[in-house]
């Protein structure tokens, strides 16, 4: 049993790709042939086995090189892992609760072992055995966010909870959808959701954060994001626009197949037990269109929902400069026959 | 695409009296006249109890009429950085009671909010107003240098030499607008520069 | 263990009267587990049945966040209230099986503090042992200063004391001794946080003076308890299934369709999905909205309901469900 991890890259050469059962897993983010942004949070409970539902926090096949591609990012800007001093807390929160989530869903690749404070965490995909003091930041290489944020899959943004407010005092974020953490940590949920169109005159934020100040331990939601990247490439930072940019220019008919990947996030919101802080977990998931197309309802609905999708949404999420190309090359699969309602395929 | 007015965009107030014990203005150019409006709604006594530091720039104006006020301390510096350490200090020794308020440029207030929180203060509790040129401090996210004063759109990064849009997304730890690449989908597209924040 | 219900099944595992008002409560897991980990100031909503009647009163943890063998919890005798604490006081005996929550926090310490004042009265001292153990451990900066009625109501003054020395304050109004709280909050150096817990009366005092003498609300902190609402039993009919339910006392409108077999659609049983909305066909009586999502116009043209947070008093109800 157990994962086998691929060996593949999101940068240069672009290997990734996923296996027939991980494009089966895949979470397809509309469950109807039209998108617009909504408060589509739900409860953070285990789904169907098989899915990425299955644990709650998501091991799967690229963990390993996701792993590497986070590391070649911090060594080239550091700033993408950043705590303000008040967070230390809530990053051992973080650190337990990535532990115990993982050692949970996947025993053959993950062990925790706890004697009081001091604790053994064997990772064996990435070859780690380390045993150090819960609580003390001096026996870990690594601050207790960075430490455990380099072993797990997806970006982290830690909330503190003031003033009826959300704050992102810390985060790990290398293989975000074009937002800075070094420019919006310190913000609060109005202002890093500011460039965000549409959304705020929906009363969208307003709602949500209600709901998010009102998360309780134990009791996880979640919900899913979406955008489009050229390449499999995870790091789509705005601090790195100037170097991948440009490959939005390159999308031609021929192309879009390999080159045209939807980018979904699967977030999750968690009360942190002793900081009393907000974790949200964000873990992108990659499908290329030659791999996307291979579902045909999946196919027929995102050609409805990349044509119809608002202006403002397209332009927020950068697809401007080749949603015609895309539209084109999705509506040959798209012989107008119903879909399914529900995001699986059929 | 032009950058339209967003939520992170700081709003700047009118200053007014708050409930303290002591009272700490920090103000350049125009910003005195934003001190001298207030003192008409304070009240008697207020300034018994108040610090102004004002850095009066090129013109070198409104000093006379901030004496008028008669405050505890009326402190003239050259530049914000040479106002730096002795704000630093001020703050490092100050009591709970302190009330803090910014005016003058955008570049000001977002600087001297920046050491106020660095010393615990909230950022609600600080009141601002906004005074004279709308020039901005920006940040290029790209290679983060700082670049002062800037009034056009786009704007081109004083460090990495980029063509930056000059977002309204505004941080208050940086206390800078973000500069993000503009044709960076297509650097043969250059758009003109306007003066846009004069 | 993050996952699950937000439920606790506990058994009182010691009962100990600590003076003539006061007595502690001491809860651990029924399996013999850990129970989970919580924040200084949180509290846990104790469930009391009592014969066919169950009340919910929320109460602070006060033991050390670092120890989750074992909750604690202080009840004050009230012998004017709805009777929740005297069912403690003389009922719960230890090896009581018993369902508390999973603890919230809202009275949590801000942690940019420079440094943490606070202000306890009263049996509002229990949230103050938790939260000085949690920065006690964490080697933060604070200053305890806590009013008693007389020396013996002075509850875990002594302990108090004797773990924090001369970072503990007594006051005991017997002897005559108050808080010089102008003095004591104007010599509080510049990101000092304050927090008060305690009656009504002081919690005002406190944060009226506190206003006056310059503290920004930002900083300071108050204990309020927003004591859970059950609402009376009410009768609805809905049209579509044909059926009529009752909602009980401790139940959801939503619940009770569900157990009525009727199934709406939710996602966030919390006010702010908007999912479960729901239209009134008629109705003759008061709505009590609880949800973020109507608009304060369906709430007062009662059109729509949000039946998982929301209720009803009155004589008719019909939805269109
Ligand atoms: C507390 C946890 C959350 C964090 C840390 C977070 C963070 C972010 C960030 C950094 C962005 C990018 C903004 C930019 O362009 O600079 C974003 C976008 C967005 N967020 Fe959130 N968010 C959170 C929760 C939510 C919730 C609960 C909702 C709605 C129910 C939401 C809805 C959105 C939407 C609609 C976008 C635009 C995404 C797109 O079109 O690609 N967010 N979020
Ligand atoms: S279920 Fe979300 S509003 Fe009722």
């Amino acid at each position: 049993m157990g994962i086998t991890f691929r060996k593949e890259t999101f940068r240069d050469d672009y290997t990734f790709r996923n296996s027939p059962e991980h494009i089966r897993r895949f979470p397809f983010p509309f469950n109807e042939d039209a998108y617009m942004y909504t408060v589509n949070i739900e409860p953070h409970v285990v789904g169907p086995k098989g899915s990425v539902l299955e644990n709650l926090i998501d091991v799967d096949e690229h963990y390993v090189a996701e792993m590497q591609d986070r590391a070649l990012v911090l060594a080239e800007d550091p700033l993408r892992c950043q705590s303000l001093p008040h967070m230390t807390l809530a990053g051992w929160d973080l650190l337990e609760l990535l532990m115990e989530q993982q050692a949970l869903g996947y025993p053959e690749h993950f062990t925790l072992e706890r004697d009081g404070d001091r604790w053994r965490w064997i990772n064996r995909p990435l070859g780690i055995d380390d045993t150090f003091t819960f609580g003390d930041t001096s026996t870990l290489p690594y601050g207790p966010m960075e430490y455990i944020t380099r072993q797990s899959q997806g970006d982290f943004c830690i909330l503190d909870q003031r003033d009826g407010n959300l704050w992102m005092d810390a985060g790990m974020v290398t293989t975000q959808a074009d937002w800075s953490l070094d420019f919006d940590i310190g913000m609060n949920f109005f202002e890093w959701h500011a460039p965000v169109p549409l959304a705020h005159e929906k009363g969208i934020f307003t709602r949500a954060l209600k709901f998010l100040t009102n998360i309780q331990q134990g009791k996880p939601a979640r919900r899913l994001n979406w955008t489009m990247t050229i390449n499999p490439r995870l790091d789509t930072s705005p601090e790195n626009y100037h170097k991948w940019g440009p490959d939005r220019a390159t999308v031609t008919p021929e192309n879009v197949g390999q080159k045209v990947h939807l980018r979904v996030e699967l977030q999750s919101f968690w009360r942190l037990p002793r900081s009393n802080a907000i974790v949200f977990p964000i873990r992108c998931y990659l499908i290329k269109m030659d791999e996307l197309v291979t579902q045909p309802k999946w196919a027929r609905r995102l050609h409805r929902v990349i044509r119809d999708l608002p202006e403002e949404l397209a332009t927020y999420k950068g697809l401007t400069r080749y949603r015609p190309t895309l539209v084109e090359w999705l509506s040959r699969l798209d012989d107008g026959s119903p879909t399914s309602p529900g995001f699986g395929p059929d | 695409m032009a950058a339209k007015t967003i939520i992170s965009r700081p709003i700047y107030g009118t200053l007014s009296p708050q409930p303290g014990k002591h009272h700490l203005f920090v103000a350049d150019a125009e910003g005195a006249l934003a001190i001298i409006d207030m003192a008409g709604k304070a009240p008697p006594g207020f300034f018994d109890g108040a610090e102004i530091d004002f850095i009066p720039g090129p013109e070198g104006k409104h000093i006379a009429a901030l004496e008028a006020l008669r405050p505890a301390q009326l402190h003239i510096a050259p530049s914000f950085a040479s106002l730096l350490p002795r704000l630093k200090q001020t703050l490092t020794n100050a009591h709970m009671g302190l009330r803090l308020y910014l005016a003058g440029t955008e570049g000001l207030i977002g600087q001297a909010m920046q050491v106020a929180l660095e010393a615990g203060m909230d950022h609600t509790s600080i009141q601002t107003e906004h005074r004279g040129s709308l020039a901005r401090r920006m940040q290029c996210v790209h290679c983060k240098g700082i670049t002062e004063n800037v009034t056009t759109q786009p704007a081109l990064c004083a460090h990495c030499g980029l063509l930056l849009l000059v977002r309204d997304h505004y941080s208050r730890r940086l206390a800078a607008f973000q500069g993000v690449c503009i044709n960076a989908e297509d650097r043969s597209e250059i758009p003109p520069m306007e003066e846009a924040f004069p | 263990m993050s996952t699950g219900t937000t439920k606790l099944d506990v058994v009182v595992s010691d009962v100990v009267p600590v003076n003539d008002l006061v007595t502690r409560f001491h809860f651990r897991r029924r399996d013999g587990g850990l129970l989970p980990t919580f924040s200084g100031g949180a509290h846990v909503v104790v469930e009391m049945r009592d014969s066919d009647r169950t009340r919910l009163n929320p109460y602070s943890l006060m033991g050390s966040p670092l120890d989750t063998r074992e909750y604690t919890i202080s009840v004050r005798r009230d012998d004017v209230g709805r009777g929740g604490s005297l069912f403690m006081h003389r009922q719960v005996k230890p090896g009581l099986e018993m369902v508390i929550s999973y603890p919230v926090n809202l009275f949590s310490l801000d942690l940019r503090a420079k440094k943490h004042l606070m202000l306890a009265g009263g049996i509002g001292i229990t949230p103050f042992m938790a939260q000085t153990s949690q920065l006690a451990a964490a080697g933060g900066n604070f200053e305890l200063h806590y009013t008693c009625r007389t020396a013996s109501l002075g509850t875990y003054a002594d302990v108090l004391q004797q773990r924090y020395g001369n970072r503990v304050h007594l006051y005991h109004d017997d002897r005559e001794q108050r808080i010089d709280l102008d003095r004591l909050l104007s010599s509080q150096p510049l990101g000092t946080h304050l927090y008060v817990c305690g009656p009504a009366g002081m919690i005002n005092w406190v944060r009226h003076r506190a206003a006056a003498l310059g503290w920004p609300s930002e900083t300071v902190h108050f204990e309020h308890f927003a004591a859970p609402q059950p609402g009376a039993p009410f009768d609805v009919t809905l049209a579509v299934s044909g059926k009529t339910i009752r909602v009980g006392e401790q139940q959801s409108l939503l619940e009770a369709m569900e157990a009525a077999g009727v199934d709406p659609p939710y996602l966030c049983r919390g006010g702010v999905c908007g999912q479960c909305e729901t239209n009134v066909i008629s109705s003759d009586g008061k709505f009590i909205h609880n949800d973020h999502w109507l608009s304060e116009e369906d709430h007062r043209s009662g059109c729509k309901i949000m039946p998982c947070v929301s209720r009803f008093e009155g004589k008719s109800l019909v939805l269109e469900r």
